[in-house]
């Protein structure tokens, strides 16, 4: 195979030249029969970003649990600056030394920044000079917090700066971050480029987990590849080109989208929203402004932005989980349905993809024959008569779907949290297609799947939009938003920006739109 | 695996019990003998251990939809006097009313009764999302605070000398009996049913499958078009109905009268059941005959042995806590944790 295929002569890298800060060895770990990380050897050295990268089910997140203590490896051994050591939990890795911002942050959105930081801390400051130890942090390596502020009124950004300086607090020699760019804009993406160089250049150690090989280019100064749970690869990111970082990663080359030419001009309108406004349902979550969008048949509107800016209420109006006070700001195939449940307009051909799979999209306990009575208990089937299911008929749906989609799953008709969350994801999506709807609304349609299954469903909802539906995909991943929409519009504190041919937008453009400059008299001068 | 708890439980309560009659003096072999096995070596005790299972299971069956649907109905012995009391009214306000239809009529106007008691916890939980646990257990108290009055007061029987109760149900008005001499009523055919009817319910349609779907993902059901306020509703109407149709089935079944005990605490009891039995009806059926043997045994443990009639509770308590316990312990793992020392971590003797 090409394991070694990737290895590069040490002295062509952009690699500090430092000691070791950690050494992984021989690290192996075996849950029940599967082998999640097979014999892993790896070198972090002192003041580099190292970047893990890896499919999701590749062990990355097996691997840097160990790191961090909360798990144990079957056998293989750690070594901290040349020292064996054992990393019982959590509050042994930090004592060492390591610092770890997780991916989906761990913070109490009614208590202020100090608050949260005061309860990770072992030894107890009082608030004041806490306080001013955040300031001092947070100023030295261009985090601006304000120690005072509710976390509920922070941005996204601001919340993981909040992560970020609460590992920094302990003075770590080794940072582990996991996907820490997957909830940024872009400028602040690159804001916390900035941040990582500088801890860098002090000498203090980044193990950087990310999905986005660009970002891993542009930063990172030395990768691991992980691939069923083995280092496949060792390389100089800057050396090599995006689609070479991941044919390593996925074991073979990506297949392109087969993308055909979008629907015209005069082609119907299969969804239409008109001045919907919303007051939020609850205390964090988001009111609707006035948002106004079309989507024609055969086509795909992208939805961008950063999480939580309106998204899942977009989707529950959407959907008919909420209903309209007015019938006409939503209208699916020209029929006003804004007061209609989610049962009426599915059975008006419309289908809705919810971002979360498990308790949302699908039952967990349930089986999947179940699960696609879930959504299709009514929608022509014949899954249900006279008020008796007839499981034979789900059960077919379900073979067809999981044929279709290549769904892979242990048994005939397992439950559903016995897949895994790449194949979950393909499974409901494809219910929803399967059923060939003329409308269908897909929240994060690939959020936390690997490139396999992600390209398998982007080119369905492709297919979907060129047989002649209208399809509205809610996403935050912009590298997605971009490659497979016709038009794109942003969504930014319950405001939709105006959608734009995908084809005349760039990055910064939907960046600054994130960043609100799309709001009415917000940011006006920063559109140019 | 889901019946592991039940069948430990049992076990954990035998031996609990082994050592409760121990401890209060009683040799513990004879105790469990009499307790648990001598009720199954008698036709009359068998008979007696259906008569008492079949309100029981009327009742277990409900409550596990009720259940399922996450409806935390602990009213239903409320909801069985309310039903039993609806019941009565017939054979006591029109006693000359007897025909064909009188039966029928009684048991139509308690399954009637113990909705309409059930409907209250489950509208005010729709309407102003009242916890239905304290609602439905208050409602227990007013009706049996009703159902004394009513016995003692307007539905006493003119001739009963002054005691209270209402007047013996005329044959048309109380529950044919299925095995000649025994008082093996049609209540117990009515469980079986009922058992039937609640699987296929729960297992095949479309209404069962609204209940499992909103109880244990509501944020899905929500999403495949179910109604939550409609589902809180059916369950507590199905789970009321049962009771109060075990209600009449035994105020014109073994006790022939409206009187101011009808119970020794079935709607309590079907509880214990429904858990016993995993919210499954076929299970249910099997867990209802294990409560009616504590019943029975706990008879037969005051007769032979001289305890007090409390015993049966004892052993109904333990078994509730026993497989609620197990379920506990087989779904999570207890750790016990101390609070660390702060400490360096230790680095390995012999390397490096």
């Amino acid at each position: 195979m090409d394991t070694s295929a990737a290895l590069k002569p040490e002295n062509q890298s952009n690699r500090p030249r430092t000691q070791s800060t950690l050494e992984a060895v021989g690290i192996t770990k075996d849950f029940a029969s599967l082998r999640a990380n097979d014999n892993i050897d790896f070198v972090i050295r002192k003041g580099e970003i190292h970047a893990l990268l890896g499919e999701n089910g590749a062990g990355k997140s097996t691997l840097v649990k160990i790191l961090y203590g909360a798990l144990q490896p079957t056998s293989g051994e750690i070594r901290w600056k040349r020292e064996p050591v054992l990393i019982g939990s959590p509050g042994d890795a930090r004592r060492l030394g390591i610092g770890m911002v997780f991916q989906h942050f761990s913070l109490f959105d009614a208590l202020t920044v100090a608050e949260n930081i005061s309860l990770a801390l072992e030894d107890l400051l009082p608030m004041a000079a806490l306080q001013t130890k955040i300031k001092d942090v947070s100023a030295e390596y261009g985090l601006p917090l304000n120690p005072a502020s509710v976390i509920a009124d922070l941005s996204v950004g601001e919340r993981q700066r909040v992560e970020i300086v609460r590992c920094l607090l302990q003075e770590p020699e080794l940072i582990i971050m996991d996907e820490p760019t997957s909830v940024l804009t872009p400028q602040e993406a690159e804001d916390l480029f900035i941040t990582l160089k500088r801890l860098a250049a002090e000498g203090v150690s980044v193990l950087y987990i990310s999905h986005r090989l660009e970002e891993v280019r542009t930063i990172c100064h030395h990768a691991t590849i992980l691939r069923h749970g083995k280092v496949v690869a060792e390389c100089d990111p800057q050396q090599e080109s995006a689609a070479r970082l991941a044919s390593l990663m996925v074991g073979a080359e990506i297949r392109e989208l087969n993308a055909s030419p979008m629907a015209e001009e005069s082609a119907a309108i299969g969804l239409s929203i008109r001045d919907l406004s919303m007051p939020k349902p609850s205390p964090f979550a988001v009111d609707l402004h006035d948002i106004s969008l079309d989507v024609r048949a055969g086509e795909i509107v992208g939805i961008a932005g950063i999480a939580g800016n309106g998204q899942d209420e977009i989707f529950a109006a959407l959907s008919g989980e909420r209903l309209a006070s007015n019938p006409g700001s939503v209208v699916f195939n020209d029929k006003a349905s804004g007061h209609l449940n989610v049962t009426a307009r599915r059975e008006s051909g419309v289908a809705f993809v919810p971002e979360e799979r498990l308790g949302h999209g699908a039952v967990p306990g349930l089986s999947l024959s179940s699960n696609i009575t879930l959504t299709r208990h009514s929608t022509g089937d014949r899954l249900v008569r006279a008020g008796v299911i007839f499981s034979g008929v789900a059960k077919m749906l379900g073979i067809r779907v999981s044929e279709t989609f290549d769904v892979r799953k242990g048994g005939p008709d397992p439950e559903a949290s016995a897949l895994s969350g790449g194949n979950l994801q393909k499974f409901v999506v494809g219910r929803e297609i399967d059923r060939k709807p003329n409308v269908l609304v897909v929240s994060q349609p690939t959020w936390g799947v690997d490139a396999g299954a992600a390209t398998t469903i982007r080119q369905a909802l492709v297919d979907l939009a060129r047989s002649g539906s209208a399809v509205l995909m809610i996403s935050q991943d912009l590298d997605e938003i971009l490659e497979i929409s016709d038009r794109v519009a942003v969504i930014s504190k319950g405001h939709l920006s105006e959608p734009r041919a995908a084809g005349d937008v760039t990055r910064e453009d939907i960046g600054l739109l994130m960043g609100g400059a799309g709001e009415d008299g917000e940011g006006e001068a920063l559109a140019h | 695996m889901a019946f592991l708890s039940p069948v430990v439980a049992i076990g954990l309560t035998v031996a609990v019990g082994f050592v409760i009659f121990m401890v209060i003096g009683i040799d513990p072999l004879r105790g469990l003998y009499v307790y648990f096995i001598e009720p199954l070596t008698q036709v009359w005790s068998l008979q007696e251990l259906l008569v008492k299972a079949a309100p029981i299971v009327l009742i277990a069956v409900g409550l596990s939809l009720c259940y399922l649907a996450n409806n935390w109905n602990i009213g239903a012995e409320g909801q069985f006097t309310f039903g039993a009391i609806a019941g009565s009214a017939l054979p006591i306000l029109a006693p000359e009313f007897q025909n064909f239809a009188t039966l029928p009529l009684m048991l139509i106007m308690g399954i009637a009764g113990g909705m309409v008691f059930a409907a209250i916890p489950a509208l005010l939980k729709i309407r102003f999302g009242t916890n239905e646990i304290l609602t439905s257990l208050m409602l227990v108290y007013v009706s049996l605070s009703l159902l004394d009055w009513m016995v003692r007061g307007p539905w006493r029987d003119p001739k009963g000398y002054g005691f209270p109760g209402s007047l013996e149900f005329s044959d048309a008005a109380t529950m044919p009996i299925l095995v000649e001499g025994s008082r093996m009523h049609l209540g117990l055919l009515l469980a079986v049913i009922v058992v039937l009817a609640g699987w296929f319910l729960l297992g095949r349609t479309i209404t069962g499958f609204k209940i499992s779907v909103l109880g244990q993902a509501p944020r899905a059901g929500a999403f495949a078009g179910f109604s939550r306020n409609r589902v809180i509703l059916i369950t507590f109407l199905i789970s009321g109905g049962l009771a109060g149709l075990a209600g009449i089935g035994e105020v014109a079944g073994p006790i022939g009268k409206l009187d101011v005990v009808i119970s020794p605490g079935y709607g309590f009891t079907a509880i214990i059941v429904a858990f016993l039995g995993r919210l499954n009806p076929l299970a249910i059926l099997v867990a209802g005959f294990v409560l009616a043997l504590t019943y029975i045994g706990g008879e037969n443990a005051q007769i032979v042995l001289g305890l007090p009639a409390e015993i049966a509770r004892v052993f109904q308590g333990m078994l509730l806590f026993f497989v609620l316990a197990c379920d506990t312990f087989i779904l999570y793992r207890v750790r016990f944790v101390r609070p660390r020392k702060l400490q360096t971590a230790r680095v390995v003797d012999g390397h490096g």
